[in-house]
């Protein structure tokens, strides 16, 4: 009598996992549709650029694009990372502009804007890396710790950092920066920008760890339920703030690629160019949610591509400078619309 | 007399469960009616019919005679009837007048461009706080109030529309005796003045000191109903438990307690010590609490919500600090509060909430069930989902888990398998000792049983140590001994299974023998 039960049970068991394994396998196919929804927009653009100018599928236009949106990139990874722990940083836009301005001062000389101090470059780098970790744990102790909000908490911190950075050196923009330091944002591997593959790496790197070791698993699983990741024994405190410190050192990272191009460091670099709306928006358009626990990093790089490229066709065609912004703002919005549309109801949140 | 609320015939459904069948209700001017009955009896659905909060499926609720007002007239609805909630429902940021008055303030001048009359309408709040001898400061903000008083602000609220008819649901759960006994106080002065009361409470002994009728709901039915001076306790837990034949041994059959051959490789669990737990958490009280799990043993804890026994569970498990007292396992302290120690201590959980603490809903089975153990199955950190699928499927196979392969999300698996990889998570790290809070809640019958032999089985064959805190007396069918909490206490306990069934009950309710 038993056994007939067992026999039934483990039918009815047999049969619903059938059931849902198909199910599943749609599921899955969408989710893949999703991570490559940006796909058919790219093309769409690339056609569009190619269309409108000879100039843009030449090698040295797209390496041109590379160039310009690497040091974007690599800030959008830090952010990415936070997001999907369910934070958000919106202070990664001034450690971009502070952590390359104290190392420059530090390091040319005063005639150029320094310090006087003339540091080795080497050791300038390192204190860009130090002030991004400081900076990062600061946000994360005040988040974590204190428990304050970290919208405020980062808005807070954003200008701060951006009044330092104005005021070591009452407004002015250090340049000449030495070889080492301008290396990473200016050198050339052949034909390709060294923060090309600079980005390209960190890119490859970050989803791989997110993918496969246990502390990027750890900030999936935190952000898409604290409580659970908590009960399940993760250091949930200790990941949180190490990903804050993470995305810090990342926009530090950043900030000197892009002070390594354009070889100075504006006072207006960062959070006076107001750059962390393109992070947000690459980020998002590449499906990484605000609400945590859900993006990946190839939607993260096709988010941050696509920026790029539309900024490339806006410079190409000689956009009208002062309606520049304006067009900007509407790309950003039409893509946010288009990966809602294609990625459907979970994308663009 | 007619009854300032009359329900008949009322009829509830919610998909496949009945939760209201036919219940017929009067509430009479003057008299307190108590209302109880077992978790899951229908208490909360009535309560949200009475209040105009969903609609019966058949049936009518009528005020003073006359038809109730339409589901959405919630002003109408609240000029009849006042519900005051388990949870208090004040506006913290808003002054008492202000609650009082909320949403009907008296205005200066006339139609939409009325200004608040202030000084009315504190002056008001105060005539009304006087008039009952209530005494709260009509200008002090609510967020700076005690629960008590928080709940003479609600009654106030009631009364200052005009109400004579109020619902208490639970209204002690979150009181101190002393406050407990202002608040029957004001319920008789109430009373006495011709206000009609639904009084619905767990604590049977408040039910016999307050009320002057008593009505008990049993699976949606209204089994009795009677004035206080014709039952006894004793018909009141018969009511509650059912009949006869069902109050029996707590089923489902239990499995064969004594000697229990342990674990053949001999290693012994270590014993677990809780001394001088205190704690004050949202509507509960744990007043230094004290109790010893020895190696391998298999303890209940139950107790009525709010009696501290879910409480105590989650600060043995790490998931909540105590104020003052320690957990010792195998006499090494545990940091208190930090889940990560306790777990690498050899402390398994299984959360109350599955769905607040016990699984992550966007990630695959596999993972959640190796998230406990992350650590051991990672190679230099890194670990592929393959690896996670091989450690979790024996645990899936154990426990019947039903998923399309073990990635899929568990937001898209059913209730009862979710629990299921909730259970196989805290079984993943191999604990010494189990904790676990209601771990059959919101299963399938068939699932029910299998967690619950599952966990007798782990139990027996690695020989770790049970703690279940659970109000479901079924699940305490595998301990060895239940302790019963009442008000955040150990009130009594039970050292030999098969429990009664009847006598646990009593004992949830502070009755019966200590």
């Amino acid at each position: 009598m038993s056994e007939i039960k067992d026999n039934l049970a483990a039918l009815t068991a047999d049969v619903e996992s059938a059931l849902t394994r198909r199910r599943s396998r749609s599921a899955a196919a969408i989710s893949w549709l999703r991570e490559a929804a940006l796909l058919p927009v790219l093309v769409v653009l690339i056609v569009v650029g190619a269309v409108l100018n000879s100039h843009f599928l030449t090698v040295s236009n797209l390496t041109g694009i590379g160039q310009q949106i690497s040091a974007l990139g690599v800030v959008v990874v830090g952010e990415s990372l936070i997001l999907l722990i369910g934070g958000m940083d919106l202070s990664l836009e001034a450690t971009y502009g502070l952590a390359p301005m104290v190392a420059a001062w530090l390091i040319v000389p005063a005639a150029s804007f320094g310090a006087g101090t003339m540091l080795n470059p080497y050791l300038g780098i390192l204190i860009l890396l130090a002030v991004g970790v400081a900076v990062g744990f600061a946000n994360g102790l005040l988040i974590v710790k204190g428990r304050l909000n970290g919208f405020i908490v980062t808005l807070g911190m954003t200008i701060l950092l951006a009044g330092i950075q104005d005021g070591i050196v009452k407004g002015q923009s250090p340049f000449g920066l030495p070889g080492p330091f301008g290396y990473l944002g200016s050198a050339d591997v052949g034909a390709i920008p060294v923060s090309l593959i600079v980005a390209a790496l960190i890119f490859v790197v970050a989803g791989l760890f997110l993918r496969y070791h246990r502390l990027g698993r750890a900030i999936y699983a935190i952000g898409g339920n604290r409580e659970a990741a908590r009960a399940a024994g993760i250091k949930v405190n200790r990941v949180r703030i190490g990903v804050y410190v993470a995305g810090s050192v990342l926009a530090a990272i950043g900030g000197l690629m892009e002070a390594g191009r354009v070889s100075s460091v504006a006072s207006t670099q960062g959070y006076g160019e107001g750059i962390i709306f393109a992070v947000f928006a690459a980020a998002v358009i590449g499906g990484v949610s605000l609400q945590g626990g859900r993006g990946n990093m190839v939607g993260a790089a096709s988010g941050v591509i696509l920026l790029g490229v539309v900024q490339n066709i806006l410079d190409l065609e000689n956009a009208p400078n002062y309606w520049i912004d304006a067009i900007d703002g509407a790309v950003i919005l039409v893509a946010l619309i288009l990966a809602r549309v294609i990625g459907g109801e979970a994308s663009a949140e | 007399m007619i009854p300032a609320v009359s329900a008949a015939g009322i009829h509830k459904r919610f998909g496949s469960t009945h939760a209201l069948r036919g219940v017929e209700l009067n509430l009479l001017p003057g008299r307190c009616l108590g209302l109880v009955g077992r978790n899951g009896a229908g208490k909360s659905t009535l309560v949200s019919i009475l209040s105009g909060i969903v609609p019966p499926d058949a049936g009518a609720v009528r005020f003073d005679g006359q038809p109730a007002p339409s589901l959405g007239d919630v002003a109408a609805w609240r000029a009849r009837i006042a519900t005051v909630f388990q949870h208090s429902m004040v506006v913290p940021g808003l002054t008492v007048a202000e609650n009082v008055f909320l949403g009907r303030q008296p205005r200066r001048g006339p139609g939409p461009l009325g200004l608040v009359d202030w000084r009315r309408m504190r002056a008001q709040a105060r005539t009304i706080m006087a008039d009952w001898g209530f005494d709260v400061a009509a200008d002090t903000p609510c967020g700076s109030l005690t629960v008590e008083q928080r709940q003479v602000v609600e009654i106030t609220r009631a009364l200052a529309a005009g109400t004579r008819c109020l619902l208490l649901d639970e209204p002690t759960a979150a009181l101190e005796r002393g406050g407990v006994r202002r608040l029957f106080d004001r319920v008789r002065q109430l009373r006495e003045a011709g206000v009609a009361i639904l009084y619905i409470s767990h604590h049977l002994e408040e039910v016999f000191e307050i009320c002057t009728d008593v009505a008990v709901l049993r699976d949606g039915e209204l089994v009795l109903a009677a004035p206080m001076t014709e039952v006894g306790k004793e018909d009141l837990v018969t009511a509650m438990v059912g009949s006869p034949e069902r109050a029996g041994p707590a089923a489902p059959a239990p499995p064969p307690a004594p000697s229990r051959p342990r674990d053949p490789g001999g290693t012994q669990a270590p014993d677990l010590v809780v001394s001088s737990v205190t704690a004050a958490t949202a509507g509960t009280l744990l007043s230094g609490v004290s109790l010893t799990v020895r190696g391998g043993e298999r303890v209940g804890l139950t107790g009525l919500r709010g009696s501290g026994a879910t409480t105590l569970a989650r600060i043995v498990a790490g998931a909540a600090a105590p104020d003052a007292g320690e957990v010792r396992l195998d006499d090494r302290l545990i940091r208190p509060g930090d889940r990560a120690a306790a777990l690498r201590a050899g402390i398994g959980y299984i959360p109350e909430d599955r769905q607040a603490e016990g699984f992550v809903p966007l990630l695959g089975a596999a993972e959640n069930i190796t998230m406990t153990i992350t650590e051991r199955i990672s190679r230099a950190g890194l670990v592929g989902p393959k690896r996670r699928e091989q450690r979790a499927a024996p645990l899936a196979r154990r426990l019947s888990l039903v998923s399309a392969g073990l990635g899929q999300p568990v937001r898209e698996l059913s209730g009862g398998n979710q629990q299921k990889v909730t259970v196989a998570r805290a079984l993943a790290s191999d604990p010494a000792l189990i904790v676990a809070i209601t771990p059959t809640r919101g299963v399938d019958v068939a699932s029910k049983e299998l967690l619950l032999a599952e966990l007798d089985r782990i139990t027996r064959q690695t020989g770790a140590s049970l703690l279940l805190a659970s109000d479901e007396l079924d699940d305490l069918v595998i301990c060895d001994r239940v302790l019963v909490l009442v008000r955040g206490e150990i009130f009594t306990e039970f050292t030999e299974p098969p429990f009664d069934r009847e006598a646990l009950i009593a004992a949830t309710e502070g009755l019966g023998v200590r």
